[in-house]
């Protein structure tokens, strides 16, 4: 069972949840920059939430399956199509062999996560499948996926076996959508600036009280330089008050941080495990997937958040996963 | 115990970690408390916890808030940051019996095309290249933390007489291997990137190797020394890696 690469997309790579465990030896965790979305797309076609997808960057690629297939598509809309006819999103889709998965012209940036029932099989690398582009780590031989690539497929659970038995489309080389779907969380509404919640970090309180206030209450842009393992901002100057060297600590997914230039930049998923920038603010687990949409461009604006909250607001996104879970498993008895 | 305590500062980092500081300089004392509470840690484990990075003087601990939502009402951070503070007191003991890491040794090849500031390290500390090399493989280092890239060592030890400043112009790529100053430090390079170091010599040791199980050569607590090889030695060693 495989999945031809027609087409790579401007950078698609294989994730998962990261390569954890390794990060005292400094090595970058990766992994989905939307980790809650991948986990829905996998419980959606009946995979273990770890299970490795793609992670598509505005423009998507074009597959054609060679064997049946269930996928699940979340995240931005990206404009998917099987065989001409539109995908929904966040919804179980049993596609026949020789189907052809394409994208359009997303009508605003984004990015989406693709899961296929039994993951995409490459080889676990330290623990994990996920790509780490830099070190040219995991994924399909530790780079983007590029035509003419074959992305194995794992086996299929009894959940995906049977969801696509119920769905079975009746000509070859089609799909059929379930009728049923995972609310996804909303997205930014167009025009206004994305609102991320975030907790004040270590060095909060060496900040000016000046940069303190604009970093909440100002807006702040996305620049060009957004990649994997930063959302660089640009927005009024922040600087500390105090001129103290600080020494390397640990940084994690969602740290704001602040080099001397005092143009913040928040760390995402392919970020260095330590860092000798003062940590002004650390974004809430629960907002990390909004970061994932901040593409180039996008205005957003940081919202105080209290620990207690921020750690409410994450056992309620579990707790809705795994509400997930047993209804897709009803769903696959029916 | 109470005389120790105004150095140990709990404070999250986000919602799903714990940073330990139990020190405020780059200093042994705080190293070896670190690596004692690692390994105090390791022996008396609390569900939910996912991993633990140390640093120069912080021990960040990255726990799983539902894991421990499931076992009490109590905030996350409370259960992770009150469990960490229970401990300290065993890690202060183990501290005190604190065993030196394994001593790595670190084959370079110094000078010439591998160490292309030599010259200039030396023409700084007014030494002979030569004297540079002597004084840089003398010294035993301590790998205080591994971080900024995989496999990537910061190493106290260094001879103050050999602190240069960094390139005013960095390298727009260094070669993994590569060996250098900066400033009060010295470091290998693990991963080729760009940098700033002064570059005085190379190993043919792969630092970060995601094939052995182990994939980083040097772990935080391990001791190091340079040990001064020929061109010839370090291609040879190079077919071996």
């Amino acid at each position: 069972m495989s999945i031809s690469v027609l087409k790579p997309g401007l950078l698609t790579t294989v994730q998962d949840e990261g390569r954890l465990g390794y990060q005292h030896t400094g090595l970058v965790v990766s992994g989905a920059l939307d980790a809650l979305a991948l986990r829905t797309a996998n419980l959606l076609v009946g995979n273990p939430p770890g299970a490795a997808g793609l992670e598509i960057t505005l423009q998507g690629p074009t597959l054609r399956f060679e064997a049946d297939a269930l996928l699940a598509l979340t995240g931005a809309n990206l404009v998917a199509s099987l065989n001409g006819q539109a995908v929904p999103l966040g919804r179980p889709v049993a596609v026949r062999a020789g189907a052809v998965l394409a994208f359009g012209r997303p009508k605003a940036s984004g990015r989406a996560w693709l899961a296929v029932a039994g993951g995409v099989a490459v080889p676990v690398v330290l623990g994990s499948r996920a790509t780490y582009l830099r070190a040219g780590l995991g994924g399909l031989a530790g780079r983007a996926l590029q035509a003419g690539d074959e992305l194995p497929v794992g086996e299929w659970s009894t959940i995906g076996r049977r969801l696509f038995e119920s769905l079975r489309p009746e000509a070859p080389a089609s799909g059929a959508p379930a009728r049923w779907y995972a609310p996804a969380s909303p997205l930014a509404s167009p025009g206004a600036p994305l609102v991320v919640r975030a907790l004040p970090g270590p060095e909060y309180a060496q900040f000016a009280p000046e940069s303190q206030r604009a970093f909440w209450e100002e807006n702040f842009s996305v620049t060009t330089e957004a990649d994997r393992m930063g959302c660089r901002l640009s927005g009024p100057p922040l600087a500390r008050a105090t001129a103290t060297e600080l020494l390397s600590s640990a940084v994690t997914f969602g740290t704001v941080q602040v080099p001397a230039g005092g143009q913040p930049i928040v760390l995402l998923a392919d970020r260095q495990t330590t860092g000798g920038y003062p940590r002004l603010a650390q974004v809430i687990s629960a907002d990390l997937g909004k970061l994932a949409q901040a593409l180039p461009g996008t205005r957003l604006r940081f919202q105080l958040a209290t620990l207690a909250e921020a750690q409410a607001l994450y056992l309620a996104q579990e707790r809705r996963l795994r509400a997930l879970a047993r209804a897709v498993h009803l769903k696959s008895l029916l | 115990m109470a005389d120790s305590l105004p150095l140990v500062r709990l404070y999250p980092l986000g919602d799903a970690a714990v940073v330990l500081e139990l020190g405020q300089a780059i200093a042994p004392a705080t190293h070896q408390l670190i690596q004692a509470f690692r390994k105090v840690l390791a022996q008396r484990p609390l569900p939910g916890l996912r991993e633990v990075v140390p640093a120069f003087t912080t021990l960040t601990v990255y726990y799983d808030p539902w894991v421990l939502s499931q076992a009490s009402e109590a905030l996350p951070y409370e259960q992770v940051a009150s469990y960490l503070q229970r401990l300290l007191p065993a890690a202060q003991a183990a501290a005190t019996a604190y065993v030196p890491g394994p001593l790595v040794e670190i084959p370079v090849c110094y000078g010439g095309d591998f160490g292309p500031d030599l010259g200039l390290v030396a023409s700084h500390a007014q030494l002979s290249p030569e004297e540079v090399i002597a004084r840089h493989a003398q010294a035993e280092y301590l790998v205080y933390m591994v971080g900024f890239a995989p496999g990537f060592p910061y190493l106290g030890g260094l001879d103050a007489g050999l602190a240069t400043p960094r390139r005013a112009q960095p390298r727009p790529l260094v070669p993994a291997g590569a060996v250098g100053i900066a400033g009060a430090q010295t470091g290998i390079y693990s991963l080729p990137t760009p940098g700033g170091w002064q570059l005085i010599g190379r190993t043919p040791l792969r630092l970060f190797d995601p094939g052995r199980a182990q994939p980083s050569l040097l772990q935080a607590g391990d001791r190091l020394r340079f040990v001064s090889i020929s061109e010839v030695e370090f291609q040879r060693l190079a077919h071996v890696h």
